[in-house]
């Protein structure tokens, strides 16, 4: 039943992408072009990338507010790491080492701590973002060496950029893991009843602990990302990018309440968000009108199950 | 019943004793350090500038009294704080008292519409909010169309209301402390607020005594939704500008007061007072650092110290397991 509910739910995401194609393409002749298309995605993937990860959290009956935070604090030591003179594998070494780092801060005050995550991750997100302007101030880091544009601005192949196609891996190995393997229904069970899990010898708090790991490193790429791509760190880089992440991995039919979602409807959102985000560009509609769509859209999608359930 | 309610109480009664006393510590560090901080008027001034966070707080922990959290509560002051300001500029002769009447209604409508989803549909309040609150600033940036209020554009009185003095306090301040008494009192006395404790602390046991757990969590949201507004109004006129980022991110420092303040994330276990003692520690921090020379950059980082010392220390006295809030089912 729920998995019925699910799929249904994926492939309204995916007429939704269609209508996207259709109205964008009717609206301007230069959408769709190959060049066009393959600069779209980079205003989605980097956020995307966080949201995978996110994505089984929210699964196990967590949250991870402090996404951007993470962000923010990485950028900063790649741009110290920079000024100090280090390599562009150094750098990008700095950024994954300081989100999974913070990851494990998380982890750690949720786990050991006992604190819910949603306030763990609301103090750590004050915290991480805190450090990165106490250390950085006003000032704006930009001395990274040339070779370190290659990651947010690289192609793979052809038209392919480095991000998507690390995206689309990543996507294929989430998916896999968190559909084929056991500690993918392990990741299910913790959500649906921790407890009970606990019970069938699932080590909730050990999941619990990596997961927020993972996320922090996923963090930290997004971050070597959107830093290499900017080729500048301020202290305020990705503001408000958590609530857009949280809104993918929503978007995407993963239950706030925990226990379900899929990684297939996570990318549409995905998609579906950066398009729309990139469509709006195209047809000069600021940024914050495109709020109050992905606002409503935010609560419509939790509200329809809730509607549908009352009949 | 009343036995826990009483236990609870005296908890509570002792940690907001601790807070106080650590917050007297730190005021008196600063004047030994710095003994011009003790003149009255530096100290009203601490209070005029945590009056804004001291009665949003006070509506935040309402809302997280009955599980629920209010992300959107620093939009809805940016937006009724834009209404404010171009119902003034379209009608500069109408006086401060339709201005303070109209963001009160707009408020507590917007926190109405949160209210509804969270009761009606059971949405999950985290979610509910982080989506209005997107849509709220959205909504800015439509009847502004972009554009800033600036101070030459606002009436005299608009501005002077809230810097009118009176024994030596701003309007801001006395507005601050009269809510802030207005609540202690309500909430140990009057019936509302006890099944308001009695809805956050164990929904289906107030559900069996005929307190609609939904409905209350309702009405905390218009309170909280109609403070923001009224707080709207008081900011736009003390910073003197309206624009579609003010106060941008500041719900998550009122969250923090709240946590600060001994308000458990859990709901059914916060007091007034230690909220209010919560926002004046935030602001003897806030207005002292500059004096020890530390760059108001800094301030992020201590409170988000401040924020995990208070809930690593309060985290074994929490309720229940909930990681993210959800609305209590019945």
């Amino acid at each position: 039943m729920t998995a019925q509910l699910l799929k249904r739910w994926e492939s309204v995401l995916a007429v939704v992408l269609v209508l996207e194609f259709v109205l964008f393409a009717s609206v301007s002749p230069y959408f769709l072009s190959v060049e066009t298309l393959s600069d779209a995605t980079f205003n989605f993937t980097e956020r995307a990338l966080v949201a995978l990860p996110l994505a089984l959290l929210i699964i196990a009956g967590e949250i991870d507010i402090s996404v951007a935070a993470i962000i923010a604090l990485s950028s900063v030591a790649m741009g110290l790491a920079a000024e100090a003179g280090v390599g562009t594998a150094g750098i990008a070494a700095t950024g994954l080492g300081t989100g999974l780092l913070a990851g494990c801060v998380n982890g750690a005050l949720v786990t050991l701590g006992r604190v819910p995550s949603i306030v763990a991750t609301i103090g750590t997100m004050t915290l991480f973002r805190g450090i990165a302007y106490a250390v950085l101030g006003d000032r704006v880091l930009k001395n990274y060496p040339e070779s370190f544009a290659m990651f947010g601005q690289g192609y793979a192949f052809g038209p392919v950029s480095i991000e998507l196609a690390l995206f689309a891996v990543l996507a294929v190995v989430f998916g896999l893991f968190l559909h084929r393997t056991r500690w993918g229904r392990a990741i299910y069970a913790i959500g649906a009843n921790p407890v009970a899990s606990e019970f069938a010898r699932i080590r909730v708090n050990r999941y619990r602990f990596l997961l927020f790991a993972l996320t922090g490193v996923a963090s930290g790429l997004a971050a070597v990302l959107l830093t290499s791509r900017l080729g500048s760190t301020r202290p305020s880089i990705a503001q408000g990018w958590e609530l857009e992440i949280i809104s993918m991995v929503i978007l995407g039919g993963v239950s706030v309440w925990g226990g379900k979602g899929s990684i297939l409807g996570v990318v549409l959102a995905a998609l579906v968000f950066g398009l729309v985000t990139f469509g709006l560009g195209l047809m000069n509609i600021p940024g914050i009108v495109m709020s109050i769509f992905t606002g409503s859209l935010l609560i419509l999608v939790v509200a329809l199950p809730a509607l549908v359930q009352r009949r | 019943m009343m036995l826990t309610a009483y236990g609870r109480w005296t908890e509570v009664a002792r940690r907001d004793f601790k807070l106080a006393l650590l917050t007297l510590a730190l005021l008196a560090a600063v004047i030994f350090a710095f003994p011009g901080y003790a003149a009255p008027r530096n100290l009203a001034g601490v209070l005029d500038d945590t009056a804004i966070l001291i009665m949003l707080a006070l509506g935040q922990m309402l809302v997280i009294l009955v599980r629920g959290i209010d992300l959107s509560m620093a939009a809805n002051l940016a937006l009724c704080g834009m209404l404010a300001a171009l119902f003034n500029r379209a009608y500069p002769a109408a006086g401060v008292l339709p201005v303070l009447l109209l963001t009160l209604f707009a408020g507590g409508l917007l926190g109405a519409f949160n209210g509804l989803l969270v009761w009606k549909l059971r949405l999950p309040p985290i979610v509910v909010t982080l989506g209005t609150m997107s849509v709220y600033r959205g909504v800015i940036y439509l009847l502004s169309r972009g554009a800033w209020v600036n101070e030459n554009e606002m009436t005299r009185d608009f501005l002077e209301f809230t810097r009118a003095q009176f024994l030596g306090l701003t309007t801001l301040a006395w507005a601050a402390l009269i809510i802030a008494a207005a609540f202690i009192v309500a909430l140990r006395y009057s019936r509302a607020a006890r099944n308001l404790y009695a809805a956050g602390g164990n929904p289906e046991a107030a559900a069996y005594s005929g307190v609609d757990p939904g409905r209350m969590q309702f009405m905390a949201y218009v309170v909280a939704g109609a403070i923001a507004g009224v707080c709207g109004y008081l900011w736009v006129a003390r910073f003197a500008v309206a624009y579609t980022d003010i106060a941008l991110g500041f719900e998550l420092q009122v969250i923090a007061a709240c946590l600060i303040g001994g308000v458990a994330i859990a709901g059914g276990v916060g007091s007034a007072l230690g909220v209010v003692i919560g926002c004046l520690f935030l602001g003897v921090i806030r207005s002292s650092l500059p004096l020890v020379g530390i760059s108001a950059f800094w301030q992020m980082f201590i409170n988000g110290v401040v924020i995990l010392a208070a809930v690593l220390l309060s985290a074994r006295q929490r309720l229940g397991t909930r990681a993210i809030l959800e609305a209590p089912r019945t």
